[in-house]
């Protein structure tokens, strides 16, 4: 185990701020890509559902 | 339904790699596939972080700050996979005209432009504590960010032009034309004198660092490659949708499944 506590685990070192930053960024720019990309499903689908209704109705 | 490839080669019509080409066919079979990779990056994920803060040594020369190392290979590493692969569809489509591989490509570039940027921020992370500079304008680096103003051109310029199909032309040149970025970037460390640190792993050697060190970078690498597949196969379907509005049998697809 590297670490003697949680104190020791945040700073890293010293290079807390870094080594977080680093993960963080990562971490949070996937899933917002994942959010991205699910709105973007989200949207097409209730289009096209539109579409389709509005079709039922004028057959 | 018969679609236009079938009628097309009507020889070839039990078994062709074109129908797999269709987005018709293409669009379930990405939905089935997308459950698996997502868990195996999300096993992988957890993996890799416990080993890179629990199982892998503090290093004797950086010390912690070091541990950046595992996300920033794997992002560096997927930055120029994912842009050959989609330089690979775009070319495809040039040569065989099939739609999907336009879609293919223009769902990998915002997860290809993702890891570029990840690639550089951490990098930046981890240069201000050893180099004592968040950014140099040294061979490695300034070929990343070429890197990433690529992913963006091809973006733009996809956006730019309206028809769809002449925009995965255009944008297939500019992918096409950027590969030589590539191994630019790849070899940029022995090519000139760079700040950056030459590769810790390659085929030819083994790797220069402890094993579990290089264990915690591949399972991290592996959970980035399988979250790209993922959501780069979850975007296209999306992309199929969108593109494919008008036919017959994305209007079935909604009416049978709502």
């Amino acid at each position: 185990m590297n670490w003697q506590s949680l104190d020791h685990f945040l700073a890293m070192g010293g290079y807390g701020l870094y080594v977080w930053g680093s993960y963080a960024v990562t971490f949070a720019l996937l899933a917002a890509e994942i959010l991205l990309v699910a709105k973007r499903r989200r949207n097409i689908l209730r289009e096209l559902r539109a579409q389709a209704r509005a079709e039922t109705r004028r057959t | 339904m018969r679609t236009t490839s079938q009628l097309a080669f009507p020889s070839e019509r039990r078994w062709n790699l074109f129908r797999f080409s269709s987005p018709q066919t293409f669009y379930p079979l990405a939905g089935k596939a997308i459950p698996y990779f997502a868990t195996a990056a999300a096993i992988l994920t957890v993996m890799g972080v416990y080993v890179a803060f629990f199982v892998a040594p503090t290093d004797a020369q950086q010390g912690e700050s070091y541990r950046i190392i595992f996300i920033h290979v794997g992002a560096a590493w997927m930055s120029m996979f994912v842009y050959v692969i989609m330089a690979f569809w775009a070319g495809l489509g040039l040569v065989l005209n099939t739609r999907l591989s336009g879609m293919m490509a223009s769902a990998l570039a915002p997860t290809g432009a993702l890891f570029t940027f990840i690639a550089l921020w951490t990098g930046a992370l981890w240069g201000k504590p050893t180099w004592g500079a968040w950014w140099v304008w040294d061979a490695r680096l300034t070929s990343e960010l070429i890197l990433l103003f690529l992913y963006f051109g091809f973006m733009a310029l996809h956006a730019a032009i309206e028809d769809p199909r002449r925009a995965d032309r255009a944008a297939a040149v500019l992918a096409l034309v950027g590969v030589v970025n590539v191994p630019i970037i790849y070899f940029s460390v022995k090519w000139w004198n760079t700040l950056h640190q030459g590769a810790s792993v390659s085929l030819t050697k083994a790797p220069t660092m402890a094993a579990t060190m290089f264990t915690g970078m591949i399972l991290v690498a592996l959970a980035f490659w399988m979250y790209s597949i993922a959501v780069a196969l979850a975007r296209v379907r999306s992309i199929i949708l969108e593109r494919e509005r008008g036919s017959d049998w994305v209007a079935a697809h909604i009416r049978s499944n709502g």
